[in-house]
């Protein structure tokens, strides 16, 4: 079995590369920014005192670590068209999944990271007669933020490798790239190989920027 | 909406119904899960383990070196990427991976993909042992293969039982990769009686519903487990993450 690496061409990658690329960024990016909102929101929700707004963060939180991602990507694409009436296409079906299943991952992680920060922050801001808002606003969540950035930058990466799962649903992603350019061309093992290292540059380097930027906020703290 | 559950005594076509088809599918789900989590558990202790050897011997740096490579590798490439690799690329290069059944290398690639996870529990827990174990083994005699043996290992495997646990409820939850180069498990099941019956969330709640009780039965068998092999005097507290 010989490797033909003239696939490996400018072409291919413009023609059927960089347009699944591209959604995989934009996924991850909008998944990470919705992620953490709504995963702060459930974390706050988690951690007040009212048992009505603790008890459906933690059920919504508890079932979206339980199911396989997969699945949960099977369940929105089936779910969102029976509610709203109409077919949606299946990258902006993947996009809210994402979101949604990502605020319960990070919203253990914020939990954590709230967590962290000592009560006497919180009793300091509430002696200066700051309001519930203000204290996490201006005391706890930009700690727990700084304090949780790694963790955040980890999970991202592997939410990046998530995306490849929209396969369930047939999106354009760029693992549907690299498959369809290996199709189109008579070259699936060529596209598969680089498909594999295209993934492992992305996500170790960005590792390895995680790595130092965690020796960096371990000396502040 | 109107509850359909009939739907799973119908006849598939092929003289069994939907629930017979789905229950062998619970059974694809869970062989894959634990042949792949046996080739996790061997590769992930043995690679573990050779990255906090002594770093005092080329060799050992060698086989140091190789043990970051095997987790980076396995760590940093998606998990259906490397079922893809294992299914479609390796038999065509490899001759002696040719004509393998796609649930063998399924379970290679969701094995190794979760070795190098496992090895890095093994790693930490190894690390988190106090050193003067180390330097008391050494200090009676023992070589560094009794070191491990009787002493760090036993001490090592003991404290990673939690975050054991959630690899083993994950690998459950991983396996739904599967369906892609079309292995007969649940989530193939699921998208394949939708698309039959129509009947997508009556399939999709059993599917889900299995899958849940399923990781809590892990669960449960792990906590058993971790209460018979505590270490006497010892807290540690769980960890989580990753999917």
């Amino acid at each position: 079995m010989n490797l033909d690496l003239s696939f490996y061409s400018w072409e291919v990658i413009s023609r059927y590369i960089l347009q699944g690329f591209s959604f995989s960024i934009q996924l991850t990016i909008i998944a990470t920014l919705g992620g953490l909102f709504f995963g702060t929101l459930l974390a706050l929700m988690r951690l007040s005192s009212n048992r009505w707004l603790q008890l459906p963060a933690a059920a919504y939180v508890n079932t979206m670590r339980s199911i396989p991602l997969v699945m949960v990507i099977l369940w929105f694409f089936l779910l969102i068209p029976f509610m709203i009436g109409r077919p949606i296409g299946a990258e902006l079906s993947a996009t809210i999944t994402f979101i949604a299943f990502e605020a319960a991952y990070f919203s253990e992680i914020m939990r954590a990271g709230i967590q962290s920060i000592p009560r006497g922050q919180v009793f300091a801001g509430q002696a200066l007669g700051m309001t519930y808002s203000q204290n996490m606003r201006l005391i706890v969540l930009p700690q727990a933020f700084r304090n949780m950035l790694p963790v955040v930058l980890t999970q991202t990466i592997i939410l990046f490798q998530d995306t490849s799962l929209v396969y369930a649903i047939g999106a354009y992603d760029l693992l549907k790239g690299f498959e369809l350019a290996g199709k189109n061309y008579g070259r699936p093992i060529e596209a598969y190989l680089l498909a594999a290292a295209v993934y492992f540059v992305i996500c170790f380097s960005l590792s390895l920027l995680v790595k130092r930027l965690q020796e960096k906020i371990a000396i502040i703290r | 909406m109107n509850w359909d559950w009939q739907v799973f005594l119908q006849d598939t076509g092929g003289g069994q119904t939907y629930l017979d088809w789905m229950l062998s599918a619970w059974g694809w789900t869970l062989s894959v899960a634990f042949l792949a989590l046996l080739i996790a558990f061997a590769f992930g202790a043995l690679v573990g383990t050779i990255r906090t050897l002594p770093n005092d011997r080329l060799s050992a740096r060698l086989m140091i070196g190789f043990g970051h490579a095997w987790v980076e590798i396995f760590r940093n490439v998606p998990l259906l990427v490397q079922v893809f690799i294992w299914y479609h690329v390796i038999p065509a290069l490899v001759p002696a991976f040719k004509g393998l059944p796609g649930f063998v290398l399924v379970v290679a690639a969701l094995g190794l993909f979760t070795s190098a996870r496992i090895a890095e529990q093994v790693r930490a827990g190894i690390q988190s042992l106090p050193r003067g174990q180390r330097q008391a083994a050494m200090a009676i005699g023992m070589s560094t293969v009794q070191t491990y043996r009787l002493v760090i290992l036993p001490m090592a495997f003991r404290i990673i039982i939690p975050p054991l646990t959630s690899e083993s409820m994950n690998i459950i939850k991983n396996s739904s990769v599967a369906f892609a180069v079309s292995v007969a498990e649940l989530t193939l099941f699921a998208l394949q009686a939708q698309e039959e019956t129509s009947r997508g969330i009556e399939v999709y709640l059993a599917v889900t519903s299995l899958y849940m009780v399923s990781a809590f039965a892990v669960n449960r068998l792990m906590a058993m487990v971790e209460r018979r092999v505590r270490v006497p005097g010892l807290i540690v507290a769980g960890q989580s993450g990753g999917h």
